[in-house]
């Protein structure tokens, strides 16, 4: 009986006559207090997460801020002073006085302005670079992949133009770590989209290649690749032969990157439909035009989190290059932490804190503009 | 014939403005295809003069887009000649090249590029393969936009537009490239039923200017006013071909007959 008790009721035929008209929603939906409710109080127990996640927050908040600030040393000439109280907090003398070498490692304090004028340079070509709607964008990216990296050399490494040249057994700190890094990353995404297009590749032998490379780079670790570009590699070379020790951890890191980065771009590869490349194979695009055009722009805009997954580790991962001896910031930290003239009970956990918030300010920065990119780039589904 | 057992949307095409040449555009001689073992394409015969308008109609697997895809080397075909507006197609990659400038192609899934605006898709082809300077590229791609009646879309993207629109875009940025042959895949397969007989229109507004058109379609009504020729395709090979008006009222193999039972009614 109840099945059937609507049509016993009402008609079957129905005409509209007026249209009904769009309302605002109502005011639970929309404002602070609409979204308090729907995401932070809407059952008994978001209400309870919501006070235990708070608390949480709140307490290692203050107990970060309890060991830097509250429990701190801030003036003193050595360890002395830091041991002075049996539960002190963070030893800031000690990164006072020895800041210049975590920045700068080793290099000669007379030449340190070279390296103060690369990072300023450095800084100047990439901000705009970085902002989509900065003017001179071409002449920009020139600018910053070609010319940059041949005057940084110079500055850096030195030998020319009446500059003093610098080994780089004695750069270390901040610059070898930014050096490290920023080399990888700028190697790592070409390199990796060519390996990428590679094992895709109809040619036989092109996709061994790029498989057994990207293979090889994988299946090792990069503690590995360091220590043998290190200490084997000299061994194979002939004699005379020498590459720079930096170099060569520089190219290791390259490349050990690239392969990783060919795998997350291959993915992207992999999301594209068919139909992209029969669009433009259709419209006579050659495979470069097709690729660079109207492929990879898709599949580079998909895998960003991808991408800048394998920036942020490798960023990470150049702390290793001290295990061959090459002093990055975390080397010049543990290096410096040791000092008997600075022995308190909290003087590495200060060094190790300096280095937590460096590498933390890097990687959200590399997180927080990748998501910016991904919402900039997407054009496809928003109506 | 009868007119009810045409599809429900009404088309008018002027037929007196569609001339065709006695100048050879695509010729296929023996073609034949196989995906591994399955041989897909059997002994294929045709000729299309220039300002023929083709409809190619057959049950899926039998293929009718596999065989216009080969006309643009999008599948490549194992033995027998394909010859486009005088270049044979080879393996040779600057003929294939030569080919696809001449030879549009309109898919059943529009395949338009979602990175790009209405109006970078239209202009990328004929800046990059045709070396246009971009405004040149750009007022060509404007005048084929209005021609497919969207001009005031042309900064939007892709994904803003309905599929009607989408497919109008995907026309308009073939014509762009200037081309001399038309292929149509399903173009309105994909396509919501209000928004078929806006890509018939400008289908047919095509046909009146003359292009040399072949098109993969079940839209009869489109077939019966525009196409000079209709061909039935099943198992891989041309079971019949015959000017509509007689494709369609007088049937002469028992497949077509059959097919023919299955989709007009």
């Amino acid at each position: 009986m109840t099945m059937t008790s609507a049509s016993d009721t009402a008609p079957i035929a129905f005409v509209r006559h007026e249209m009904v008209q769009a309302e605002p929603p109502p005011p639970s939906m929309v404002g602070m207090q609409g979204w308090l409710k729907k995401n932070l109080f809407s059952t008994p127990g978001n209400i309870l997460l919501t006070a235990v996640g708070f608390f949480l927050a709140a307490w290692l908040i203050w107990q970060v801020v309890d060991f830097a600030i509250v429990r701190a040393v801030f003036v003193g000439t050595s360890g002395e002073d830091c041991r002075k109280s049996p539960d002190v907090g963070a030893c800031w003398p000690y990164v006072q006085a020895y800041w210049k070498l975590f920045v700068y490692g080793r290099y000669p304090i007379a030449e340190r302005w070279r390296v103060d004028l690369t990072g300023l340079v450095f800084v100047v070509l990439l901000v705009p670079l970085m902002i989509p709607a900065a003017p001179l964008k071409r002449l920009n990216v020139i600018l910053f992949f070609l010319i940059f990296p041949v005057f940084a050399f110079s500055m850096l490494v030195g030998g020319w133009f009446g500059l003093p040249h610098v080994e780089t057994a004695l750069w270390g700190g901040v610059l070898v770590s930014l050096v490290v890094a920023v080399t990888g990353i700028v190697m790592s995404l070409p390199l990796g989209v060519l390996l990428a297009l590679g094992r895709r590749s109809k040619m036989p032998v092109i996709r061994l290649l790029s498989t057994i490379f990207i293979e090889f780079w994988r299946g090792v670790p990069l503690i590995t690749v360091l220590f043998m570009a290190s200490n084997m590699l000299p061994l194979f070379m002939p004699a005379g032969v020498d590459v720079d020790k930096l170099l060569r951890a520089l190219i290791g890191v390259s490349l050990f990157s690239a392969a990783y980065m060919a795998e997350v771009v291959r993915g992207g590869l992999q999301a594209i439909p068919k139909g992209q490349y029969e669009g433009a194979m259709a419209l006579g695009l050659s495979y470069w035009r097709m690729m660079g055009l109207v492929v990879m722009p898709q599949a580079l805009k998909l895998v960003i989190p991808g991408i800048v997954n394998t920036f942020i580790g490798l960023f990470k991962d150049t702390t290793l290059v001290s295990i061959v001896s090459i002093f990055d910031l975390l080397g010049m930290i543990n290096f410096t932490r040791t000092d008997s003239a600075w022995a308190a009970p909290t003087t590495a956990m200060t060094g190790y804190l300096v280095a937590a918030v460096f590498y933390w300010v890097f990687c959200f920065g590399m997180s927080r503009y990748s998501m910016f990119m991904e919402n900039r780039l997407n054009t496809g589904h928003k109506r | 014939m009868s007119d009810n057992t045409v599809s429900a949307i009404e088309l008018k095409a002027d037929r007196s403005k569609m001339k065709v040449s006695d100048e050879t555009a695509v010729k296929l001689a023996g073609v034949n295809k196989w995906y591994g073992d399955f041989h897909v394409l059997k002994d294929i015969n045709l000729t299309v003069m220039k300002g023929e308008r083709i409809v190619i109609c057959g049950p899926s697997g039998s293929g009718k887009s596999t065989m216009i895809r080969c006309i643009n080397r999008l599948e490549e075909h194992q033995k027998g000649q394909i010859v486009v507006d005088g270049i044979e197609l080879t393996n040779d990659l600057k003929k294939i090249d030569e080919v696809r400038r001449d030879v549009g192609m309109v898919f059943q899934h529009f395949n338009l590029f979602p990175h790009l605006t209405i109006l970078e898709n239209c202009t990328l082809a004929p800046i990059w393969v045709k070396k246009m300077p971009k405004k040149e590229a750009e007022e060509v791609a404007m005048h084929y936009l209005k021609r497919v009646r969207i001009p005031e879309q042309a900064n939007k993207y892709p994904g803003q537009l309905s599929g009607g629109q989408q497919q109008r875009v995907a026309i308009a940025r073939s014509l762009c490239m200037n081309p001399k042959i038309m292929l149509f895949d399903e173009p309105t397969s994909a396509l919501d039923p209000e928004m078929v007989k806006e890509v018939l229109e400008v289908m047919i507004s095509l046909a009146e200017s003359g292009m040399t058109m072949l098109c993969v379609t079940h839209e009869m009504g489109f077939a019966r006013q525009v196409a000079n020729r209709v061909i039935f395709m099943d198992a891989g090979q041309i079971i019949e071909q015959n000017e509509p008006e007689a494709f369609f009222g007088n049937p002469q193999h028992e497949r077509t007959k059959l097919f023919l039972s299955q989709i007009l009614h």
